[in-house]
């Protein structure tokens, strides 16, 4: 059955591909369709609120493109983490809108949902029974933080895939699923060799970013005995040992290991060549195993409800004394909200970047330059909705707080009206974990349907 | 004297999952990379970031002549004090570095 042939369209869908590398790709017969869905990379918003980051019309639009290559390669076509975080919610989320292009498109399709969220009572036996182990560094975790969460979710892997592949389905959505899973599954189910499909997985999992033209999208792998051939889709994109050798240090905290469910990969000896212009042969990665089957969790819980409000600041002698200002500022406002509102300040957080000094870098910044003009971007959050009554307190005072007592009253610029964008609920990542499983299968569930 | 920046072809900086930050050092040719090599310290890097010696990695990554860090965040991705989600501005501070 080798070798294996795998497209990957993108690194994820919503980013977009080259619809001419895309049919490129299909000539070329490949064994299976896999798209990544999602990702931590934006932040704990979409899993805290179980959302996707990229609108429904863009996914739409790019499945369409999908389903229909799909079709006439007449292959299995699969999506691991849908809609960002790959929640249940998600997953079906994208189920809803593979049955509207399933009529649109007139296609007749058998689907396998992974389902990837844990349950807090599971997590929380788990952890009694010393099951969840930390990694470094990991948030403090106990049961009432296990409480606070709002989704939990298992990152499956190869196993988790191959067991929908099996089911015959001609698309897989999957939860929440490590990137590099999606590819590597069928590879390694036919007996390619374990420490290439990984590596091969590893170097496609972001598309065409292992060339030397990124947003052309569309790359093919192909995995045999002894390793695998990588070659971007489109006319334009060429991958060369460095592009394909480079990628390992993306994104990745060690450049040789990338653990898995299940065991590692080792790259440390690995050999790239160019074979011709465009493709680039790799062999010499290894598997090890691990002893327990381990999947990595990850979890969000709410941080608290934020409110900002932004004032410009020109005036001369305000930008050069700006973090004096913004100092007697914090301590003149925690005593208003203190009297007039009766809020203690350990119920909310206020935060002053000063944007055109040090807005980015803070405590890090060793250049702060001469700026003509400042923005003094506010943050407030606290542990329920009154960020907002606090931020309409403070905005007067962000107006109109004189450096000294006797000068006339300043007034600085509010670009907006109001002044103050509710930000609503913000969240932040509350795991940093693994969970031991028996069997792969035991934090996962598989439902089968047709259209 | 100039900046580790200008000596180099190119230097980047971005999350490795919400939990790390990691920087690679492109030198561009064999020559550079060996004077870096030898003359970046890793207690200089660490004072650059704030961060202690021993949370700091270091890969020497001899086939692409490149010098990468990894380090774990003093706060995590998207945390409410948080001003970088993607921590891809932090290299500019190894850029702007005297060498």
């Amino acid at each position: 059955m080798l070798p294996i042939k795998v497209l990957v369209p993108s690194g994820v869908l919503g980013l977009g591909f080259d619809l001419e590398a895309l049919n490129n790709g299909i000539k070329n017969n490949p064994d299976i369709i896999s798209i990544d869905g999602g990702s931590t990379d934006s932040g704990p918003f979409s899993l805290g609120s179980g959302t996707s980051k990229y609108s429904r019309a863009a996914i739409k639009a790019e499945w369409k493109s999908l389903m229909i290559a799909r079709k006439k390669a007449n292959v299995p076509l699969v999506i691991g983490s849908c809609g960002t975080c790959g929640t249940n919610g998600m997953v079906d989320w994208m189920e809803n809108i593979t049955i509207e292009l399933a009529k649109e498109l007139n296609q007749h399709l058998k689907i396998a949902k992974l389902y990837c969220d844990q349950q807090k009572d599971y997590i929380k036996e788990s952890y009694k029974l010393n099951k969840i182990l930390s990694l470094n560094p990991a948030p403090k975790l106990n049961n009432k933080v296990i409480d606070e969460m709002t989704n939990i979710v298992a990152l499956a892997g190869a196993e988790q895939i191959q067991e929908c592949i099996n089911t015959g389905a001609d698309i897989i959505l999957a939860g929440r699923t490590t990137d590099t899973a999606i590819i590597s599954a069928l590879p390694l189910m036919k007996g390619a060799n374990p420490g290439s499909s990984w590596h091969g997985a590893k170097v496609a999992e972001c598309g065409a970013l292992c060339s030397t033209n990124p947003t052309s999208g569309v790359v093919m792998v192909e995995f045999d005995k002894t390793g695998f051939t990588v070659e971007p889709m489109s006319k334009n994109a060429f991958c060369t040992s460095q592009t394909v050798a480079a990628h390992m240090l993306y994104e990745n905290a060690d450049p040789y290991i990338l653990h898995e469910p299940g065991g590692h990969m080792d790259v440390t000896y690995s050999n790239y060549y160019n074979i011709d212009r465009k493709k680039v042969r790799v062999e010499g990665a290894i598997w090890n195993s691990s002893i327990n089957y381990n999947v990595k969790l990850e979890g969000a819980k709410i941080a608290g409800y934020q409110t900002s409000l932004l004032v410009l600041l020109r005036d001369h002698n305000y930008v050069k004394n700006i973090k004096k200002w913004t100092d007697k500022l914090s301590i003149f406002l925690k005593k208003e909200i203190n009297e007039r509102m009766d809020i203690n300040s350990s119920e909310y957080s206020i935060e002053f970047r000063h944007i055109g000094l040090d807005s980015i870098l803070g405590e890090l910044e060793k250049n702060l330059g001469n700026p003509v003009e400042v923005g003094v971007l506010c943050l407030i959050t606290s542990k329920n909705e009154i960020s907002i009554e606090i931020a309409k307190l403070i905005n007067p005072f962000l107006l109109h707080f004189p450096l000294s007592f006797n000068e006339e009253l300043p007034t600085f610029a509010f670009p907006f009206s109001p002044v103050h964008s509710d930000r609503g609920c913000v969240y932040e990542f509350a795991l940093n974990h693994i969970l031991e499983l028996d069997d792969p299968m035991d934090a996962f569930q598989i439902q089968i349907s047709e259209v | 004297m100039s900046t580790l920046g200008v000596k180099v072809k190119k230097i980047r900086s971005k999350n490795a999952g919400p939990f790390w930050i990691t920087i690679d050092v492109f030198c561009g040719d064999k020559k550079i990379y060996k004077d870096v090599c030898n003359k970046l310290r890793n207690a200089k890097i660490s004072s650059l970031l704030m961060i202690s010696e021993q949370d700091l990695k270091r890969f020497e990554i001899d086939n692409l002549n490149v010098i990468k860090f990894s380090f774990p965040r003093k706060i995590i991705q998207g945390d409410v004090f948080d001003r970088d989600m993607h921590g891809a501005q932090l290299a500019v501070l190894l850029s702007e570095m005297k060498f």
